[in-house]
């Protein structure tokens, strides 16, 4: 982790210049923060603050039941490890306009900045690659985002983008937590109102 | 139960959740889930989804949810313990979501190592707030997966279809 010099608040903006083009899904804590600071807390983002390991099946759904939409899943490693069978659900399944970036900063952000596994000696990205992902990208310098926003536009779908970050907080944004209402808001920006 | 049982009641099953609009199904293998996926995989509109783990499948549905398609999660009752952290999206969310759960260690089961969660099944659904629907004689599949596709896909709950070991016949050791 050491080589890691990205800031994650720069990331989301430099690889989503149009981020209202895409569904999104956001897993708990720190990648729901920095979707949200992108967005506005945008109607087409489903933001998660609990169920630890649902965002890639959630974002998957999705995918399969819009197959004329692009999905974006932005999840953190420790997210990503509650639940890393769902990488297998996704490369069997082969959605052509499904992208996962994990934002990997190596800790648990949301309860101290407790060391996790990647940390260690655990690659995801290899993970990704063994569970059949189509295209799998690793990064972790500020020079190397132009490319993975390429990646992300271009690559063989489903896509993994690792971006190993440096620690530090996530942006500083107060989303709404309701599930509730961000189902409805979501629906009823996806579907139309009424 | 034989084969020709297992055919006819999936069949009709199948043909109920088609009706409703239902068009992926998530799953993890079982036998009593077996002859369903078949049907899915060999229909043009349904998409049968292989799970590595239940709790995926309570995520997939809701995703589903979100942009407005139908989907139904299969499993055998033990994969109902991977599931309670997850069935808090839709409990807090107000998503609909229905389980097909083909029971283990209820009436009949020859193996131990089933009763602890089979037994916990009932439970773990009523602390999660998912309804169930137990279905036990032939009969009652019809109206109970009228009944649970109603409370799902019409009143937004989450519902369990569960058939029971008296229903789909318990496997001999």
């Amino acid at each position: 982790m050491t080589d890691a010099e990205i800031d994650r608040r720069e990331l989301l903006p430099a690889l989503f210049p149009a981020p209202g083009d895409i569904l999104m899904v956001s897993g708990l804590a720190g990648a729901s923060r920095d979707a949200a600071a992108l967005t506005g807390d945008g109607d087409t983002l489903f933001t998660m603050a609990g169920t630890m390991g649902a965002a890639v099946p959630l974002g998957l759904g999705m995918a399969l039941s819009a197959p004329a939409s692009q999905v974006a899943v932005i999840t953190g490693d420790g997210e990503l490890l509650m639940d890393l069978g769902a990488l297998a659900t996704v490369a069997t399944q082969a959605p052509e306009n499904f992208s996962i970036i994990c934002i990997d900063n190596g800790r648990h952000g949301e309860t101290g900045g407790q060391l996790g596994h990647t940390s260690h000696r655990t690659d995801l990205a290899r993970i990704a690659e063994g569970a059949g992902l189509a295209s799998v990208l690793a990064i972790s310098r500020p020079g190397e985002i132009a490319a993975a926003a390429k990646f992300l536009a271009e690559a063989t779908a489903p896509r993994f983008l690792l971006v190993r970050v440096k620690a530090g907080p996530p942006a500083a944004y107060q989303r709404d937590l309701d599930p509730a209402a961000c189902r409805l808001r979501f629906r009823n920006a996806y579907l139309g109102a009424g | 139960m034989t084969d020709d049982d297992k055919d006819a009641w999936s069949a009709r099953l199948f043909e109920q959740l088609i009706e409703a609009g239902v068009r992926l199904f998530a799953y993890v293998p079982d036998a009593g889930n077996a002859r369903l996926i078949e049907l899915a995989e060999a229909h043009n509109e349904a998409r049968p989804v292989l799970l590595a783990s239940e709790q995926e499948g309570v995520a997939i549905c809701a995703g589903a949810d979100l942009v407005g398609a139908r989907a139904v999660l299969c499993m055998q009752s033990s994969g109902l313990g991977n599931c309670p952290n997850f069935l808090s999206l839709i409990k807090g969310g107000g998503f609909p979501l229905l389980l097909i759960v083909t029971m283990r260690g209820d009436y009949g089961e020859q193996n131990p190592w089933q009763y602890p969660m089979g037994q916990a099944v009932e439970p773990i659904l009523a602390a999660m707030g998912v309804l169930s629907f137990r279905v036990a004689r032939p009969e009652d599949l019809e109206p109970a997966t009228s009944a649970a596709l109603a409370a799902a896909f019409r009143a937004g709950q989450g519902a369990a279809l569960v058939l029971s070991q008296k229903f789909l016949g318990a496997k001999a050791f």
